[in-house]
């Protein structure tokens, strides 16, 4: 029973943390781009093609938080104050990027406050982001269930390029969002951006995948031994296939693809994630049976999870339905 | 001097926790009163109500907007600066902030698109459901998170095993004994701050003469709500003093400045309390009310801050003024309340120069009150963060230091004084423009909403 609920809590987070990374994904993505973009009647158009929906998708990171919190509170205990920093900056930069939803188009001498606001907090959430999950690759020093490293365990190399790695991502799926979204001459910049950018994704990806097996013995044996290889070689031909796509989709100028290839290749990405750290949930040490909450915790909150997580999936949907089509001049925000 | 991170960790949530829910108090009441106004105009078609609505819903974005980014920050607060609470009571408190989230913020979030940006895109009955959802989310919000505060205040349904608290009754920890009467209290006092704020903001139209039938209106709804609850709220405040006195004495002594266990305690309106000579200064105080108030009995008794252990009792000074102040605003709210039904009768409500000004300067008066309240009961609480069972001073995280907690300090002070700056600088600019006049015609094709605001020869 115990085993089974982690497992399944842990299923339950990996799927919120994988809808975050999805769905803020691209309107971080935005803001990433929002200073690169051909004029001002642009940036109106980048910013309203998400503001009906960014609080919803921001809300997965919530989810995440909460979630860690009440299934595996060691886990939520011991991760925060070893991140108290990077957690600090994606923080404040949330709040910079999100006010200036509201206070953009509020102001008018003022505006290219929140114009660096956006680009500012989206980027720097994103890093700190990258940051983090380079961390949880590099492991945390715990010793009994609490943090003993320091402050700034999580500076290094590989984080600061996992950060990079992610700011690049997170446009890309930003200006495949736009492609959707728009038409003329910013959705013909959001393709020659998207182009790029999937140059240096392929770059990143690479670069990750062959550091990460470096970092940490098991975790190369997972992915070299037997029978690991047989099982988990799908994913990186997966992927080189989604690339593929990604390129292929790009130049014959569609519309919806590239969105989804992108969508695909994070997918994928977390997977191979997961798989590197399974079952842990603060590597290398505490696994998810170790920092579960206890049963009668867990299964309270699995009851409203059940119910509630496929009605919210179904609201979301709708109002993404309500919210359909290209992004009008005349829509959102003046 | 070493930095204490206990201290600033404790100074960081008060700050970070107060600016927070100086927004939830108002969208909560506001949500509530977009969605009557929406019902109203569906039913009716009076465009009043509709312009009152197409009005307030740009206010609520902005402090909506400002609630949720500030929130974030709480949800993560727990795990960075309080680490020993999670590891001693995430298995209680988790899941309440999980059902918070999954009930709550997910429906907020989505539907707040649809009301901020929808009203072209889907039917007038979907709209008017879209607002009463959002309004429905922030009071499944507040249920959640004030069933957990209420929990650390009067924890219940629990058993500790091995240094980690585990749950014995679910329905004993949500309803646990103060979480009724905080609930209830809180709610009616969010109620009242939108209250004031609407009829603040119509009163200054009145007096300048300006959409005077829909400012009319505002003011009337206000003000009847006001005279309503503001009697109400005080009946509840003094059921849960009553509560607190049950299950935390030590908190009411604190709050009265009582010292001495004695029969026939006198109720103090102001002294200056002195907790190293357990004394107060310069006090004047009505005999015996104190004890009548809270035993229902000129002769009853209660405990005084003697007989608790001096390691268990709460600072008294912020406590004891914090109280009076939430008091004398609520006896104000009653008194403007029973001046505006006066006013009414008589049919000058509306004309009445100096009430309309008594109420524009009356707007903010709610959000001193709820956070006058929360000091309260939040200092009064000390010095346990889980009452009697963890104390502050062990739940703080240990591997953090003193120069981090000041760093994030210093950090969210800086971006919250920008934040707020701006926030109510465009508060102030959307108030000013104020609703469309009632002839003008609805705008199709555009969400009217977000239109700019088109005052002439304004610049905004």
């Amino acid at each position: 029973m115990e085993f089974m609920l982690a497992n399944v809590w842990a299923a339950i987070l990996a799927f919120g943390v994988l809808m975050y990374v999805l769905m803020d994904g691209f309107d971080l993505g935005i803001g990433i781009l929002f200073p690169f973009a051909p004029d001002n009647r642009s940036r109106d158009l980048m910013m309203n093609s998400v503001a009906p929906i960014w609080d919803g998708n921001e809300t997965w990171l919530v989810l995440g938080g909460g979630g860690l919190m009440a299934a595996f509170p060691v886990a939520y205990a011991t991760l925060l104050p070893a991140m108290y920093l990077p957690a600090l900056l994606m923080l404040i930069a949330l709040i910079f990027r999100g006010v200036s939803f509201e206070f953009r188009f509020k102001a008018h001498t003022s505006r290219h406050v929140w114009d660096r606001a956006f680009f500012g907090g989206s980027l720097c959430a994103t890093f700190a982001q990258g940051i983090v999950l380079g961390s949880f690759i590099q492991g945390f020093d715990t010793r009994g269930g609490q943090f003993v490293g320091s402050a700034f365990d999580w500076l290094t190399p590989f984080s600061l390029f996992v950060g990079l790695a992610l700011v690049g991502g997170y446009a890309l799926l930003g200006a495949t969002w736009l492609i959707v979204k728009t038409e003329g001459p910013l959705q013909r910049w959001a393709y020659r951006t998207a182009q790029t950018l999937a140059w240096w994704l392929l770059a990143a990806i690479a670069v990750v995948s062959l550091w990460t097996p470096f970092l940490d013995q098991s975790i190369a044996a997972r992915w070299f031994g037997w029978p690991g290889i047989a099982f988990f070689s799908p994913v990186p031909l997966l992927t080189a296939l989604a690339l593929w796509a990604l390129f292929w989709s790009l130049r014959k100028r569609h519309t919806l693809r590239p969105f989804l290839f992108a969508l695909a290749l994070f997918w994928l990405s977390y997977s191979g994630f997961i798989i590197s750290l399974w079952p842990n949930v603060v590597p290398p040490n505490i696994t998810i049976y170790d920092a579960a909450a206890a049963p009668e915790s867990q299964l309270f909150l699995l009851v409203g999870v059940a119910f509630l997580v496929p009605l919210i999936l179904a609201y979301t949907a709708y109002t993404y339905y309500i919210f359909r089509g290209k992004v009008r001049a005349d829509e959102g925000y003046h | 001097m070493a930095l204490d991170p206990v201290f600033l960790s404790r100074l960081q949530f008060a700050f970070v926790m107060s600016f927070h829910i100086l927004f939830p108090s108002f969208t909560i009441g506001l949500a509530a009163y977009l969605a009557v106004l929406e019902g109203l105009w569906l039913k009716s078609g009076n465009t009043i109500y509709r312009r009152l609505s197409e009005f307030w819903v740009k206010i609520f974005a902005v402090s909506f907007g400002m609630g949720v980014v500030s929130g974030i920050v709480m949800s993560y607060q727990f795990g960075t600066n309080w680490s020993e609470l999670i590891q001693v009571a995430g298995n209680v408190l988790g899941p309440l902030m999980g059902y918070e989230v999954v009930t709550a913020f997910f429906l907020e979030a989505t539907f707040l698109g649809i009301l901020l940006f929808g009203r072209d895109r889907v039917a007038p009955w979907l709209y008017f459901v879209s607002s009463v959802v959002v309004s429905l989310g922030t009071l499944m919000s507040a249920f959640w998170i004030l069933s957990a505060n209420s929990w650390m205040q009067t924890p219940a349904g629990v058993e500790m095993r091995d240094g980690v608290l585990h749950v014995t009754s679910w329905l004993a920890v949500i309803f646990n004994p103060s979480f009724p009467f905080r609930f209830a209290h809180m709610l009616t006092a969010c109620f009242l701050t939108t209250a004031f704020v609407v009829g603040g903001v119509s009163a200054w139209y009145l007096r300048r003469d300006r959409v005077v039938g829909i400012a009319r209106k505002g003011l009337s709804m206000a003000l009847g709500l006001i005279v309503i609850l503001a009697p109400l709220q005080v009946l509840i405040g003094d059921a849960h003093g009553l509560n607190t006195l049950e299950h935390q004495p030590a908190k009411i002594a604190a709050m009265e400045g009582h010292w001495k266990t004695e029969p026939g305690a006198p109720l103090i309106l102001f002294a200056l309390p002195d907790a190293v000579r357990e004394t107060n200064h310069y006090s004047i105080e009505i005999p015996k009310l104190g004890s009548l108030i809270l035993t229902h009995d000129p002769e009853g008794t209660f405990t005084g801050l003697e007989d608790f252990p001096r390691d268990e009792r709460p600072p008294v000074t912020p406590v004891f003024f914090s109280f009076r102040l939430m008091v004398g605003i609520g006896v104000l709210m009653v008194l403007i309340g029973l001046v505006g039904l006066w006013l009414r009768f008589r049919g000058r409500m509306h004309d009445t120069r100096w009430f309309l000004a008594v109420c524009q300067y009356a707007s903010p008066i709610g959000f001193v009150a709820i956070l006058a309240g929360w000091v309260t009961t939040e200092v009064g609480r000390q010095p346990w963060v889980a009452y009697g069972l963890l104390r502050t001073s062990d739940a703080v995280s240990p591997a953090i230091s003193g120069g981090n907690v000041l760093t994030s300090l210093i950090a969210f002070g800086v971006a919250y004084a920008f934040i707020f700056g701006f926030g109510l600088y465009y508060l102030y600019k959307i108030a000013r423009g104020g609703p469309k006049p009632v002839e003008e015609e609805h705008h199709t094709g555009h969400p009217t909403p977000m239109r700019p605001l088109s005052f002439p020869g304004e610049s905004i």
